[in-house]
């Protein structure tokens, strides 16, 4: 593997200061399970590796009044161990264990997988539709940015180059809410997202919902919050009629492209099918709270 | 003919011992190819085309040669120009000629991945460096990657002097048709004219890697004496002895071949890529080069198997009994000739017994790399579209696929279309076994399917050496000539233990380099339990003679007079003496004093290896919203002679469906425009995982081969026959749908669910 220079501080503030002084290509670290990959490959060069993970508050979670804040680096394993996340986030939180195997799930952060910016990446389009917030670190101080708007395309992010993300907020949920994560992979594991669909719902106490987002996963540049698929939801129970709308709004969210793993017209098929299947376990989810 | 021994008289043979590699493997002291390092040791790497199909105008090597650090350059100028030369060591045809030039390009790079220069140098980065100065001039040709297309008129040619061999008259003109072969018996014609029913289907496959969890790696040395060591990981040490002398010019006295621990090769290992790079540059730099591809370049540059277009057609009478079958098999052979289209053809129709048959072959060049064997090559590829044709027959007839093929089975005495009759097969106790599985009688659900299909496998025997080695304390050493891959140094060792009387803890088997046993040809086609079994239990017999002879020496009496049981030598009966039985660790203690060391060794060549048959039954439920397959069961019924070590038999047979399910459902090589290859990786080159597998019931049926003691025949290859069409079949029951292409991936299906629609 290509030599780099690492760096391990233990601030926010050491953090940015070496991205912004250093020269030469400077990557994060988290848990590495794309950087060094990309690395060794030649894919990705670095000049110097910023470990972000002794940095106070990067690993670990905390609910605050009925919300959650992840740290950016926190590795997988851990969102997974957490009875409350678990409770709150069914979805964001089996969409962050996907990622890889258990060896992955060691090290494998939200963080990463935000900032990587694949339009395939597993955790985000169940960020996006719980409306999480990233929370970004730079010279100025700290920013809010929701996490659709952190990828710009594949392998692009809104962050300055003296900026990285600290942790991740989620809202606080109103009573009957969850959320649900679905991919398609020809495989059983150990592959990557060809679709992957969000959905997060509120219902009433008759089963009504009454707020939902629904985001996409590869099936365009970045992962996208498709409001239409929302809207399709929104004062409704389940029903196939129902199903039927959202799943006509979920394909034409999609923007994708004919790659080695999948077809424009199979991935857009698949979009439809899985918001449907997300959306059933969501409502399932959420009816089971009341 | 061998006595084949009662199951009851075995005392070894059959048990499950605990395989003797097991330790190493799991805490990481078996030392595979890339696990050698010695002194003074440079690393090598090879500059690779960028294209397709592309003339080279000129490699300028100056500026790698000047790097400081870089202690040999090479390219085909510095290799022998080899003539055109046929050898059979594989397991399939192969030409000198395009064995050197697949190793290194000369004049024309014929594939994305063609080796073409290769650098040895004090570091991995100054080698990488290096092989980025290599400047290449190359005039970019038109390329051609799929068969039909390769064989349409007009398709860019490979090699300019390829004229089609087996065509009558000879082609006066090249093409990218290597070789057309013909096997016909009956009169087929007549015999469809007969049929009450025919049907007929275009079916087409994707090349498939072996993928082998070890990438190639070797180390060499070429000492001032000019003699040289290769330690490498392959199939055969003897084959790569072979192959680096004829490619090198060396004297086969002074090259010496040590086998590492090999990390799976399935046929792929058994040609040469890196070693006679790493010994030219060893040879100029005289120091060690080590070489060790990463998972790209494997893929890239190292052999899949075909991909194949075919046509076949049967015909049979209401009653399900066949009266004519026919196929068209054109397999991709890669950039050189010698694709496995010749199997391909001799197993086709060989589950059966026909009257009236006609295959034709051929063998087609593309711009991909040259094909390597890949368990029993060539033939799970014809079966495919064989088996898809009879399971379309038994729809037709309404007749149970099982019954479709019990009506058809070859028997003793069938005669192939290649022309041996078959003997001592099993192919029916296969079926009758498949049919009477629990498996077989369960019900179905919906979007679930069941195909089954049969296929069949030579098995190969031929030259092996093995030698058999007592110690002072009575303990034995077998040194095997075969690289062990599937089991053999258990199955050698307990096949020792067996003709020796003695426990297997008492009996270890090694590797033996070239140059401490007789030549041995390399472990492929499923032979070496069978042949270098043959040899192991010969060289036990002599040595139980000589254990015979040194006892009847110290009691003394006759040797006729010595029985040899349990371990030990007892008089033969009361006529021969009253004497306490001498054990074999008595006898081994006391060596010196009857004669010295105790061992022999035997080189044979091995004949009647047994044919293999096998049936798979497998269930699918199918996704129709997405085309996902899960496969619910899987049970494979072999016909396994005797298995010597039951528990790798069954891993054998288990392996074999795993790869063939990866064959069947996602395994493929997606080429851009350009002819390069998109997905040479684990991630996007999708060999199944342990999840996407059921557990596999492997059913072992036993019909002893009469060539062997024991009855073994070969078992590795034959389980990766089936699987394509048992899949295939399963998934037209679930979905009505015959899917003539591989791989029925999600996608692939879906839109063949989408058009039925
Ligand atoms: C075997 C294997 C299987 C995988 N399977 C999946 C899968 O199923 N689904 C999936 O989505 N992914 C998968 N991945 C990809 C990867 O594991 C995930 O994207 C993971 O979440 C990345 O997290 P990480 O902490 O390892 O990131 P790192 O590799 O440390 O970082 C990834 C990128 O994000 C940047 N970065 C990291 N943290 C920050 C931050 N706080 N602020 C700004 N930039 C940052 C880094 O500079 C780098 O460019 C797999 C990877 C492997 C090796």
């Amino acid at each position: 593997m290509p030599s780099f220079r690492y760096e391990a501080p233990t601030t926010v503030k050491d953090v940015v200061g070496l991205l912004a002084s250093t020269k030469g290509v400077t990557k994060i670290l988290a848990g590495g399970t794309d950087l060094l990959v990309q690395v060794r490959s030649g894919r990705t060069k670095a000049d110097v590796v910023i470990d972000t993970k002794r940095v106070p508050g990067l690993i670990g979670i905390r609910e605050q009044a009925g919300s959650f804040v992840i740290g950016a680096a926190t590795p997988g394993a851990e969102l997974g161990d957490h009875d409350g996340l678990v409770r709150a986030w069914p979805g964001v939180v089996e969409a962050a264990n996907l990622i890889g195997s258990t060896q992955i799930q060691g090290r494998a952060s939200l963080g990463g997988n935000v900032c990587n910016a694949s339009p395939a990446a597993d955790s985000v389009p169940a960020l996006i539709a719980a409306r999480a917030v990233a929370v970004v670190a730079g010279p100025k101080g700290q920013r809010e940015v929701a996490v659709e708007a952190i990828a710009t395309g594949p392998g692009k992010t809104s962050l300055a180059r003296d900026e990285f993300v600290i942790e991740f907020r989620l809202p606080k949920r109103p009573p009957r809410s969850a959320d649900a994560y679905l991919r398609f992979i020809p495989r059983t594991e150990m592959d990557i997202a060809v679709v992957g669909a969000g959905v997060n719902v509120t219902l009433d106490a008759g089963g009504v919902c009454t707020a939902a987002h629904v985001a996409l996963g590869a099936v365009a540049p970045t992962a996208v919050l498709v409001p239409d698929a929302a809207a399709a939801l929104v004062g409704k129970k389940l029903d196939d009629k129902v199903l039927a709308v959202l799943d006509a709004a979920a394909r034409r969210a999609c923007k994708p492209i004919d790659d080695k793993r999948g077809t424009v017209e199979f991935r857009t098929e698949v979009a439809g099918v899985l918001a449907r299947r997300a959306a059933a376990i969501a409502f399932q989810r959420a009816g089971e709270r009341r | 003919m061998t006595v084949i021994k009662r199951k009851d008289e075995l005392k070894v043979v059959g048990t499950r011992p605990i395989r003797p590699d097991g330790v190493d493997k799991v805490i990481g002291r078996a030392a595979f190819g890339a696990d050698l390092a010695m002194p003074g040791m440079l690393v090598g790497k090879v500059k690779r085309s960028p294209h397709a199909h592309a003339r080279i105008r000129k490699i300028d090597t100056s500026r790698a040669k000047a790097l400081k650090g870089v202690l040999a350059v090479i390219t085909a100028a510095d290799l022998p120009n080899i003539p055109s030369e046929e050898a059979f060591m594989g397991e399939g045809p192969m030409n000198f000629r395009d064995l050197s030039r697949n190793c290194m390009a000369r004049d024309k790079v014929l594939y994305e991945g063609h080796a073409l220069a290769a650098v040895a140098a004090t570091s991995a980065a100054i080698a990488d460096e290096a092989i980025e100065l290599i400047a290449v001039d190359y005039e970019v040709l038109p390329h051609v990657i799929d068969v039909d297309e390769a064989m349409a008129p007009g398709a860019p040619l490979l090699h300019d002097d390829l004229i089609t061999a087996g065509v009558e008259p000879k082609p006066n003109k090249p093409s990218n048709v290597a070789k057309r072969i013909h096997f016909e018996i009956g009169n087929v014609d007549q015999g469809f004219k007969e049929a009450d029913i025919v049907v007929e289907g275009r079916y087409t496959t994707k090349p498939v890697h072996q993928a082998y969890i070890e990438p190639h790696a070797c180390v060499a040395t070429v000492g001032a004496d000019s003699q040289a060591m290769v330690w490498t990981s392959s199939q055969g040490q003897f084959m790569v002895r072979a192959y680096c002398a004829k490619l090198l010019g060396i004297e086969i006295s002074n090259l010496r071949v040590i086998p590492a621990e090999i990390g799976g090769g399935f046929g792929g290992k058994t040609l040469v890529y890196l070693e006679p790079l790493a010994l030219a540059m060893a040879r100029i730099s005289g120091r060690p080069v080590k070489m060790v591809m990463n998972r790209e370049e494997v893929f890239r540059a190292t052999g899949p198997t075909s991909g194949a277009s075919m046509e076949v057609k049967i015909g049979a009478k209401k009653d399900g009994r066949i009266t004519a079958a026919q196929a068209l098999l054109k397999y991709q052979a890669g950039a050189f000739p010698g694709s496995p289209v010749g199997p391909g053809c001799m197993t086709a129709f060989a589950m059966y017994d026909l009257k009236n048959v006609r295959v034709t072959g051929y063998d087609v060049v593309s711009n991909r790399c040259k094909v390597a064997a890949y368990r029993a090559p060539g033939a799970p590829i014809s079966s495919y579209a064989v088996e898809s044709a009879m399971d379309e027959l038994a729809q037709k007839l309404g007749m149970d696929p099982i019954a479709l093929r019990e009506k058809n089975a070859a028997r003793e005495g069938t005669k192939t279309v290649y022309g041996p009759m078959l003997k001592n097969i099993g192919y029916v106790e296969t079926l009758e076994a498949a049919k009477k599985h629990t498996h077989y009688g369960i019900k179905l659900g919906p979007n679930q399917g069941r195909g089954v299909a049969s296929g069949y496998w030579f098995n190969v025997g031929g030259e092996s050496s093995a030698a058999v080695h007592i110690a002072e304390d009575g303990t034995a050493t077998v040194v095997s000539g075969n690289p062990d891959i599937g089991g053999s140094r258990a199955s050698m060792a307990m096949q020792a233990a067996e003709v020796l009387g003695i426990p297997i803890e008492r009996v270890r088997c090694i590797v033996g380099d070239t140059a401490s046993i007789g030549f041995t040809f390399m472990t492929g086609g499923s032979r070496v339990t069978f042949a270098t079994g043959l040899a192991t239990i010969q060289a036990a017999e002599k040595v139980v003679e000589d254990l015979k002879r040194r006892a009847a020496m110290i009691w003394d009496i006759s040797p006729e007079a010595v029985d040899w049981r349990d371990g030990a030598a007892h008089p033969a009966g009361a006529n021969a003496g009253n004497f306490q039985p001498l054990t074999l660790k008595e006898i081994a203690e006391k060596a010196g004093k009857t004669g010295g060391p105790i061992g022999a060794e035997v080189s044979l060549n091995a004949q009647s290896p047994g044919a293999g048959f096998a049936t798979h039954v497998c269930d699918v439920e199918v996704d129709p919203e997405t085309g996902y397959v899960t496969v619910l069961r899987y049970t494979a019924v072999q016909d396994v002679g005797r298995a010597i070590h039951p528990s790798y038999v069954e891993g054998q047979i288990q392996g074999g469906v795993a790869q063939g399910v990866g064959w069947a459902l996602n395994e493929e090589y997606v080429y851009d425009s350009k002819g390069r290859l998109e997905n040479p990786g684990f991630l996007d080159y999708r060999i199944p995982v342990a999840s996407d597998l059921p557990m596999i019931d492997a059913v072992m049926v036993e019909v002893p081969n009469p060539s062997h003691p024991y009855g073994a025949r070969g078992v590795g290859e034959v389980p990766i026959v089936p699987p394509m069409a048992a899949v295939a079949n399963a998934v037209r029951a679930a979905t009505g749908i015959r899917m003539t292409q591989l791989p029925m991936s999600p996608p692939n299906l879906r839109a063949a669910l989408r058009k039925a629609k």
